[in-house]
C-alpha cells in the first residue's frame, strides 16, 4: 500500500518535472528569440498605469516593440535596480524622489532633449520642477497632490485642515485612515505644524512624531491602497489620499470630494527615466516622446484620472470629466505652489527611525 | 563506503545552499559592516554603526510584540491541526491524499487575494459582522480588523496548513494499532496519546511549530492590510529599511541578528526535544 | 457499531477546519462572478470578468509561469531536499550542518531577495524563469528537509545496514526499505514546497528577468492592485487554484493507472 502510495507521488513529481523543464526551456527560448526580431524596449511600470492598448500603438507608429515588465511600488523596482544595475529595463516609471535618488546613484541617464521634441507640450511648470529643472534625466507622466478625501454625506463639517485628520471631531474617530508610506505619513504632521515636508531639524520632527502619535489612537487604520474602497463601504469617512485615488471613490459614491487642506500640502509627480544601463536608449526617448504626444498622454489622463503635466493634452480632455473629478482642473500654477518632496540624503534615516516610532507606539 | 554514500546524499543539497545561500547572504552580511550612502547606496567604510543603532528599546520592543504575536499564532494552528492531522492520517490510504489536497488547495490561490477576502469578512460593514446583527447576536459591530486579533487570525489562517502537514509525516509513521489505541474508548486512550503518541510525534510538533513561527516573524503582509500597519512587526521593520529607508547596511544588520538569535532560539528547542525524547519511554 | 465519541469530535473538528480554510475561499470565488466591481455589494450573477481574464494575455501568461515555476522548483527540491534529510539522518548530528538547513527558512526573504540578485548579477547570469526556480529551491530545500527528516525519528537504521549486508544494492535499498518509510513525508514535503513557490512574491521578483517572460502570478498581482482589486483578479486567482488541483490531481491520477 505504502509502495503504491510512494510510486504515485514520485511518478507524479517526475511527470510534473519532465513536463515543466521543457517548457522552461521553450519559454525562454521564445522570449529569446523575440528579443532578436526588432528593436525591443522593456518598460516597468504599474499594471493598469498606461492605457492597455499603448504598447502595440506605439509600435505600430515606430517598429519599435515594447514590452511590459510590472512592479508593484517604487521601492521594489528601486532596490532592484540599485541591485543588478537596471540590467534588462530600458524606461521606469518611478516617482520623482526616487528618480532624483537614481540620478544621484548614477543609475539613470540623461534624456537627450532633441531627441524628445514633445517636451514642448509640457507646462511651464512642468519644465522647472526643483528637483530636475529642464527635465535633465526624468520627464513628469502625472503630477497631482495630496489632501483630504471625505463623505460629504457623512461628516458634519467639511474638512478645511490637517488638523481635522489629526485631532478629529468625535464622530469621526475610528472612521480615518492615513497614508503609511513614510514621507506622506510625515508629511502630514510636518504641514499640520507649519513646517516642511522635508524638514529635518530634529525638534521639529519629534513634534511632529507627537502629534502622528496622538493621532494614531483615532484611526482605523494606515492604508495606502484601498482607502478609497473603505470610503465608498462607508468604514471610513475621512482618508488622507492621493487626487487621483480619492477620484476612484468618487467613480463609486458621488458624495466623495477631495480638498487640499489650507495648511497646503505636498506635491508628487511620476516620471519616467531611462535606465543607464539601458542598450536602446533612442528607442527609450522615442518612446518617452510617443507618451508626450497630446492625444496619447490625454488617453492616459482618461484612464488614469489623474493631472498630466501636458498642456495640449490637457486642453483636449473631455470636459464633463473635469465636471465629476473636480480636482482634475487644478491649474498646473496652483499645483507647484504644493511643496515638493525631495531626496532627504542622509535624514533619511531620521525619518525612517520616526515612523518606525509612530507605528509601533500603542 | 557509508561516509561516501553519506556525502552523495548531502553533496546536491549543501553545494546547493552553500552558493545560492550562504555566499550571497555572506555578501549582505559584509554589508552589515558599512554606512549607508547619502543617496541609498552603499558607502565602502568599516563601521560597527548598524549594530549600536540596533540596539535600540525600540527595536526591542518590536522584536518583542513580533514574538508574542507569532507564538500566539503558532500555538493555536498547533491546536487547530494536530486533530487535523491526527484525523487524515488515521483514515485509508487512499483517502489521506485527497484530504491533504483539500488542505492545500485554497493556498494555490494567492496570499493577497486571500488576504482581501479576509478584509471582506471582517470589516465593520463586512460579512460576519452584518450577519451577527441580522440574526440579532450583537446591536453594534465588531471590532474584528486592524488590531491584533485581525493579524493572528491571517498569521494561523495562512500557515495553518504547513503545520498540517508536517504533522500528517509525524503521525502517519506511527504503527495503525497505535494510533487506533489511542482513539479508541477506554482509561487508557488519554494515558497512551499523553504517554506515547505525543512524545513519539514530537518531531512533527517541533517541525510544523518552527514553520509556523518562522514564515509568521517574516511576514509582512498581513500586518500591513488585516493590522491596518497599525503594529510594526520585525517583517516590515526590516523590510522597510531595505526598501523603504533604502538602507541596505543597516536591514543587513537587523535581519543577521533577528536570524542569531532565532538560531538560538531553534538549538534550544532541538536540546528540549531530543532530552524530551531520552526520558519518553 | 456504536458512535465513537473521539471519532465523531475528530470529524467535527476537521469540518470546522475546512470551513476556516474555505470561508475566505467562498468569498473570493463568489466576487468572481459579481456583477459590480466592488467587493461591497452582491449585484448580480455575471460571468463578465472571466470573459476579460480570458482577453488579459498577461495575466494568463503569468499564471503559466508560476505554474511552471512552482512545480520545478518542487520537482528539485523534493528529490534534493529528501537526500538530504536521508544524509543528515545517517551520520552524526553537527551544528553546523542544522544551521545551515534552517537558515534558508529563518532568513527574512527580502534579504535572500537582495543577496541573490546581487550575487546572480556578480555573475553576470541572464535572469528569467530559472533564477525564480534555483531561488525557490533554496528554501524549499530547507523546508522539504525538515518534514521528511520527521519521519526519521525512531527510525531503525539497522533495517538498511542489513538489506545491504545480505546484498541488495544501494538503489533497491532505498526502494524498497527506505522509501516506503518516508513516503508520506516526501508527499507532504512536496505539497508544501509547491505551495511556498507558487505564492511567492518578494524572491521571485528580484530574481526574475526583466520582462513578460519571468513575470508570475503574484508579481502581477501586486502590480494590480495599486489600481484596485476588480473581480479580474479573483476570478484570476479562482482559475490558478483550479488548474493548480487538476494538475496535482492529474498526476495522482496518472501514475495510478500506470500502476
Amino acid at each position: 500500500m505504502m509502495k503504491t502510495l510512494i510510486g504515485r507521488a514520485l511518478r507524479g513529481f517526475s511527470a510534473a518535472a519532465i513536463v515543466a523543464m521543457p517548457l522552461t526551456a521553450i519559454a525562454n527560448l521564445v522570449s529569446a528569440s523575440a528579443a532578436s526580431a526588432a528593436e525591443k524596449i522593456v518598460i516597468s511600470n504599474w499594471d493598469g498605469y498606461m492605457p492597455k492598448d499603448l504598447l502595440a500603438n506605439f509600435t505600430k507608429e515606430t517598429g519599435i516593440e515594447a514590452e511590459m515588465s510590472v512592479h508593484a511600488t517604487n521601492e521594489e523596482i528601486m532596490g532592484k535596480v540599485t541591485a543588478n544595475g537596471g540590467q534588462g529595463y530600458d524606461v521606469l516609471f518611478v516617482s520623482s524622489p526616487f528618480a532624483e535618488a537614481l540620478h544621484k546613484l548614477d543609475l539613470i541617464a540623461p534624456i537627450d532633449a532633441a531627441k524628445v521634441p514633445n517636451l514642448a507640450n509640457l507646462y511651464a511648470q512642468a519644465k522647472e520642477l526643483p528637483y530636475d529643472p529642464g527635465n535633465s534625466f526624468s520627464v513628469p507622466y502625472t503630477w497631482g497632490t495630496t489632501g483630504l478625501c471625505y463623505r460629504s454625506d457623512l461628516v458634519k463639517t467639511e474638512p478645511t485642515s490637517w488638523m481635522d485628520l489629526l485631532q478629529p471631531s468625535a464622530d469621526l474617530k475610528g472612521k480615518i485612515t492615513m497614508l503609511a508610506t513614510d514621507r506622506w505619513l510625515m508629511a502630514a504632521g510636518l504641514k499640520a505644524l507649519g513646517y516642511s515636508v522635508n524638514d529635518t531639524n530634529e525638534a521639529d520632527v519629534a513634534k511632529a512624531k507627537e502629534l502622528l502619535i496622538s493621532a494614531k489612537k483615532n484611526l482605523l487604520a494606515y492604508d495606502d491602497t484601498t482607502f478609497y474602497s473603505k470610503l465608498v463601504s462607508g468604514e471610513a469617512s475621512l482618508v488622507q489620499a492621493w487626487d487621483g485615488w480619492c477620484n476612484y471613490g468618487i467613480t463609486d459614491n458621488k458624495a466623495i470630494k477631495f480638498v487640499v487642506p489650507k495648511e497646503g500640502s505636498d506635491m508628487w509627480v511620476d516620471t519616467m527615466v531611462v535606465t543607464a544601463a539601458s542598450e536602446h536608449k533612442d528607442a527609450a526617448l522615442a518612446f518617452i516622446n510617443y507618451i508626450l504626444k497630446a492625444d496619447v498622454h490625454e488617453s492616459v489622463a482618461e484612464l488614469t484620472l489623474y493631472k498630466v503635466p501636458n498642456e495640449k493634452a490637457m486642453a483636449g480632455l473631455d470636459k464633463t470629466l473635469v465636471d465629476t473629478y473636480p480636482n482634475l482642473g487644478m491649474a498646473p500654477a496652483d499645483l507647484v505652489k504644493q511643496e515638493q518632496l525631495r531626496d532627504l540624503g542622509k535624514e533619511m534615516k531620521l525619518y525612517s527611525k520616526t515612523v518606525t516610532e509612530i507605528t509601533a507606539s500603542n | 563506503m557509508v561516509l561516501s554514500r553519506r556525502a552523495v546524499m548531502l553533496a546536491p543539497g549543501l553545494g546547493w545552499l552553500a552558493l545560492l545561500l550562504v555566499i550571497p547572504c555572506g555578501i549582505i552580511f559584509v554589508h552589515s559592516f558599512f554606512e549607508r550612502g547619502i543617496y541609498g547606496g552603499i558607502d565602502y567604510v568599516f563601521t560597527l554603526e548598524n549594530y549600536r543603532r540596533a540596539i535600540d528599546p525600540l527595536y526591542l520592543r518590536i522584536f518583542l510584540a513580533s514574538v508574542r504575536i507569532a507564538l500566539t499564532a503558532t500555538a493555536i494552528a498547533l491546536l487547530l491541526g494536530y486533530p487535523a492531522a491526527y484525523f487524515i492520517a488515521l483514515q485509508a490510504k487512499r483517502r489521506q491524499m485527497p484530504l491533504l489536497i483539500l488542505i492545500m488547495l485554497p493556498f494555490w490561490s494567492n496570499y493577497l487575494i486571500r488576504t482581501y477576502a479576509w478584509i471582506v469578512l471582517l470589516n465593520r460593514e463586512g460579512l460576519i459582522n452584518r450577519g451577527l446583527i441580522d440574526l440579532g447576536v450583537i446591536d453594534t459591530p465588531l471590532s474584528l480588523l486592524y488590531n491584533d486579533f485581525a493579524v493572528i487570525t491571517g498569521l494561523v489562517y495562512g500557515y495553518v496548513p504547513f503545520m498540517i502537514l508536517a504533522l500528517y509525516s509525524s503521525i502517519s509513521k506511527l504503527g495503525p494499532d497505535l494510533r487506533e489505541a489511542s482513539t479508541d474508548l477506554g482509561a487508557g486512550a488519554w494515558r497512551t496519546f499523553l504517554r506515547i503518541t505525543l512524545p513519539l510525534t514530537l518531531p512533527g510538533i517541533a517541525a510544523g511549530c518552527i514553520f509556523v513561527f518562522v514564515l509568521s516573524i517574516g511576514n509582512f503582509v498581513t500586518p500591513d492590510l488585516l493590522g491596518g500597519k497599525q503594529r510594526a512587526m520585525l517583517g516590515n521593520l526590516i523590510y522597510g529599511q531595505f526598501l523603504t529607508a533604502r538602507d541596505w547596511p543597516f536591514g543587513a544588520a537587523l535581519a543577521f541578528i533577528l536570524i542569531a538569535i532565532m538560531m538560538l532560539l531553534l538549538s534550544a528547542q532541538a536540546w528540549l526535544v531530543n532530552r524530551e525524547r531520552e526520558i519518553a519511554p | 457499531m456504536r458512535a465513537d465519541p473521539v471519532k465523531t469530535w475528530l470529524t467535527a473538528h476537521l469540518g470546522l477546519v475546512y470551513l476556516f480554510l474555505y470561508g475566505p475561499i467562498v468569498v473570493l470565488v463568489v466576487l468572481s462572478f459579481n456583477a459590480s466591481g466592488l467587493p461591497t455589494a452582491w449585484t448580480g450573477f455575471s460571468t463578465d470578468w472571466y470573459a476579460k481574464l480570458i482577453q488579459n494575455e498577461a495575466i494568463l501568461a503569468s499564471v503559466r509561469n508560476s505554474l511552471i515555476v512552482a512545480f520545478s522548483s518542487t520537482a528539485i527540491s523534493t528529490v534534493i531536499g529528501t537526500l538530504l534529510a536521508m544524509g543528515l539522518e545517517e551520520g552524526r548530528p553537527s551544528g553546523a550542518l542544522e544551521a545551515l538547513v534552517t537558515a534558508p527558512m529563518i532568513i527574512p526573504d527580502i534579504v535572500l531577495a537582495i543577496a541573490l540578485l546581487s550575487f546572480y548579477t556578480l555573475l553576470h547570469m541572464t535572469l528569467g524563469l530559472h533564477s525564480i526556480i534555483l531561488s525557490h529551491a533554496v528554501f524549499n530545500i530547507a523546508f522539504v528537509c525538515t518534514v521528511v527528516r520527521t519521519r526519521f525519528k525512531h527510525f531503525d537504521r539497522s533495517i538498511i545496514e542489513a538489506s545491504i549486508d545480505l546484498g541488495a544494492g544501494e538503489f533497491t535499498t532505498f526502494r524498497r526499505v527506505t522509501l516506503p518509510v518516508i513516503a508520506p513525508g516526501v508527499i507532504a514535503a512536496a505539497l508544501l514546497s509547491f505551495t511556498l513557490s507558487i505564492d511567492e512574491f518578494i524572491i521571485a521578483y528580484f530574481t526574475a528577468g526583466a520582462g513578460r517572460a519571468s513575470t508570475t502570478f503574484p508579481m502581477q498581482i501586486y502590480s494590480m492592485i495599486r489600481f484596485g482589486v476588480t473581480p479580474e483578479i479573483n476570478a484570476a486567482a479562482t482559475i490558478v487554484m483550479g488548474v493548480s488541483f487538476m494538475l496535482v490531481f492529474l498526476s495522482q491520477r496518472l501514475s495510478r493507472e500506470v500502476e
